[in-house]
């Protein structure tokens, strides 16, 4: 699904990410941890084409296609989905507003007629069901006023929506009290399905405890410098990231 | 930043919609004003000895003043004397039928989507169509009349109705009151006229379309409206003008009248050419419009939408002279390229217990400057006046102005005015959100800007809320990168 090659990128001439590499199969779920400036943030804005960063190497592809030859609107409409870490406000558009408008763009993407004002509704219920949301959200404007909660729920509300294939969740348990980390975990393993996969961008090991990883990758000065499964995780739980910093300095030494 | 620059030097090739002209025999008056001039257009007319006076007063008047030079942008004088003032498809007009209007103004306003023939009519909306100087058609009129609701030229109002237009024609926007009304008075072609009946809810829509088509002519058109007691109206006017290198001046006055209990509700979508992307021809907007609330629980709301013009220069004002009258004034007003706007609204509040609301929602792209000037005054007598007024205005790109000039006097302790102000600019953030979820980065503009005045928005009627929202997104179009 997603395959990405020794991907190097910068912004304002510091080099941010050194050569990535990570493949992710359909249904599979990644985190990718590390410590803070180690890029993190950085891979998800890459791949969800934020213009302030240029990619000086590498490659990246999406189910075949080369995904950074992609406009950030085409991206999404192929099935890429970021939540964000910090969700943006946009006064005067309702929730219900803006998501008709993001399907029916997709759909007009991939040639299909724009959805019925009812039907919309109808799978909108259906959808605000399943994730257990608060029908006064989808009616105020878009995350204005929404408590930092409010605004990750309705990213994973958004994110069941519009049904990506792939979703990079941008440390989306930052912020979070141990409830709205259950409800949003909760919703996450909802969705997942054989099909989809994730990449769960965290600092923390708890938001794994919630939505249990198949691989977990340690991301440091740029590189993903360590693999592993769930238990890497707690290794660095318990032991944080030090150690993983003197190994890689050893090896340059070396 | 290039590719900001870039798409909104894609915005500046963006085609006006309506810029087409209609190739019909006209029949003008000489260029420049005279009295002879204003002569002319009253025997054109057929007017009154009595209207005629009142032309050639105004225009004495007139004489005696200077262009006012207050306002919050520039433009090179206007040479008054190098305008026309008269245009007239060349056939006679017969207002009774539509067979004997000349077949390509109806395709003009077929055009413009104004469909004026019986099948093809918006239902619920009757329409008053004025072309450069005259009316063309007025639909509905026979149904209206059946309620008793006069629905006419104002040229034909003048001959039907002369008790009412002496009682109310200049009551609330005297000729004395500025340079622009004055020359109005002295020279105003055509424009809508409209009464209420006492108790008589309006059951439609009024509107009145105006084009301007011919080349160095003025529009001064002039339209009253009058709600008589307990009664109830919804006007909409809306309007466009060919693409011409010259500058066109549009003076137009407007006044309402609202009655004991009676509620006018006057909402505008303007879209006059407003230039090329180097601020080449475009109309000028300089317009008086006012209402008064004359009797006690009256109200009158203004609602704006002002996207084109070259120069909008107006301000839509209220005075509550009855007690627990209201005033409200809703606007948008978007500003691209080179295009100036200075707009706002006057409340008075004369009556106790009057209430106003302003909302005012400015939006500058490219380089043009947005204006806010709105003054509430509260007087000695006007007991627990209360005013509200919210100005949020929204920059797009880094090329643009926006302003406010909020005046308040208030001469009564009771008083209570609340002023909110807030300046944004559409982030990268925002439009990257949308991006993010399919959204393209046009339809992200439109989306976001919509929501910023949906408040507005939500006053117009719905028939003419969609088409508005429409024309936001077109005037913004590419207007960030």
């Amino acid at each position: 699904m997603l395959e990405i090659k020794d991907l190097k990128a910068e912004i304002e001439g510091k080099k941010i990410l050194n050569g990535i590499n990570l493949v992710v199969k359909p249904g599979e779920v990644h985190a990718i941890m590390g410590p803070n400036g180690a890029g993190k943030s950085t891979l998800s804005a890459v791949l969800a084409g934020r213009a302030d960063y240029a990619v000086t190497g590498g490659e990246v592809s999406f189910n075949g296609k080369d995904l950074l030859e992609m406009s950030p609107e085409d991206r999404a409409r192929e099935g890429v989905f970021l939540a964000f870490q910090y969700p943006v406000e946009i006064p005067g558009v309702s929730t219900t507003n803006f998501l008709k408008t993001a399907i029916n763009e997709k759909r007009k993407y991939l040639g299909l007629e724009p959805m019925e004002a009812t039907a919309f509704l109808k799978f909108m219920r259906e959808k605000m069901e399943l994730m257990e949301m608060d029908k006064a959200l989808t009616s105020r404007s878009l995350n204005e006023g929404f408590s930092g909660g409010e605004k990750k729920r309705n990213e994973v509300f958004q994110m069941a929506m519009l049904e990506p294939k792939l979703t990079i969740m941008d440390e989306t348990d930052s912020g979070l009290d141990i409830d709205a980390l259950r409800l949003v975990s909760a919703g996450v393993n909802k969705l997942k399905d054989g099909e989809r996969s994730f990449v769960v961008i965290t600092h923390y090991q708890r938001l794994l405890d919630y939505i249990v990883p198949d691989f977990v990758h340690v991301l440091y000065k740029g590189r993903i410098v360590k693999s592993g499964d769930a238990s890497l995780a707690k290794e660095l739980e318990a032991k944080g990231y030090d150690w993983i910093k003197a190994e890689v300095e050893q090896e340059a030494n070396a | 930043m290039a590719e900001e620059v870039d798409i909104i030097d894609q915005v500046v090739g963006q085609e006006y919609k309506y810029g087409f002209t209609t190739n019909i025999e006209m029949e003008t008056a000489p260029k420049g004003l005279t009295e002879d001039t204003i002569r002319f257009i009253s025997s054109k007319k057929t007017e009154p000895e009595w209207m005629l006076e009142y032309r050639l007063k105004a225009f004495k008047y007139w004489q005696g003043l200077t262009a006012p030079s207050w306002q919050n942008f520039s433009y090179p004088a206007v040479d008054y004397q190098d305008i026309i003032y008269y245009a007239a498809p060349k056939e006679k007009i017969t207002l009774d039928s539509l067979d004997q209007v000349d077949p390509e103004l109806l395709k003009t306003f077929e055009k413009l989507g104004i469909s004026l023939s019986e099948q093809k009519r918006l239902t619920g909306v009757a329409v008053d169509a004025v072309f450069d100087s005259v009316s063309i058609a007025t639909t509905f009129k026979d149904q209206l009349k059946e309620k008793g609701i006069i629905f006419c030229s104002m040229s034909e109002a003048v001959h039907e109705h002369p008790d009412l237009v002496k009682k109310y024609l200049s009551s609330v926007v005297p000729y004395t009151d500025n340079f622009f009304a004055a020359l109005n008075a002295a020279v105003f072609s055509d424009g809508s006229f409209v009464y209420i009946p006492k108790g008589v809810r309006c059951p439609m829509e009024l509107s009145t379309y105006f084009r301007i088509n011919a080349e160095n002519t003025g529009q001064f058109e002039r339209t009253l409206i009058i709600a008589d007691e307990g009664s109830y109206v919804s006007y909409l006017e809306g309007c466009t003008a060919p693409m011409r290198d010259e500058n066109q001046l549009h003076a137009a006055v407007v006044e309402l009248v609202a009655l004991e209990k009676a509620e006018i509700k006057y909402s505008t979508v303007q879209n006059w050419y407003p230039g090329d992307k180097n601020g080449k021809g475009g109309i000028y907007n300089f317009v008086t419009k006012r209402g008064i609330c004359l009797g006690d629980y009256a109200k009158i709301s203004w609602t704006q939408v002002e996207t084109g013009s070259a120069i909008t220069w107006k301000y839509p004002s209220c005075i509550l002279k009855g007690d627990y009258s209201v005033g409200e004034f809703f606007s948008v007003a978007v500003t691209n390229n080179m295009q100036q706007a200075d707009t706002g609204t006057k409340m008075i509040h004369i009556g106790k217990n009057t209430k106003s609301r302003i909302v005012s929602k400015g939006i500058s792209a490219g380089k043009s400057h947005n204006t806010y000037r709105g003054l509430v005054k509260v007087n000695k007598k006007a007991d627990k006046a209360r005013n509200h007024t919210q100005c949020d205005s929204m920059l797009i790109g880094d090329r643009s102005g926006a302003h406010t000039f909020p005046y308040i006097e208030i001469n009564n302790k009771s008083a209570m005015v609340e002023h909110e102000a807030s300046t944004s600019k559409i982030g990268e953030d925002q439009i990257f959100y949308c991006n993010q979820r399919g959204i393209g980065t046009e339809e992200a503009i439109g989306l976001i800007v919509n929501g910023f005045c949906r408040e507005v928005l939500n006053q117009l009627p719905m028939e003419f809320a969609v088409e508005a929202q429409k024309l936001l997104a077109v005037s913004l179009e590419g207007s960030v990168g």
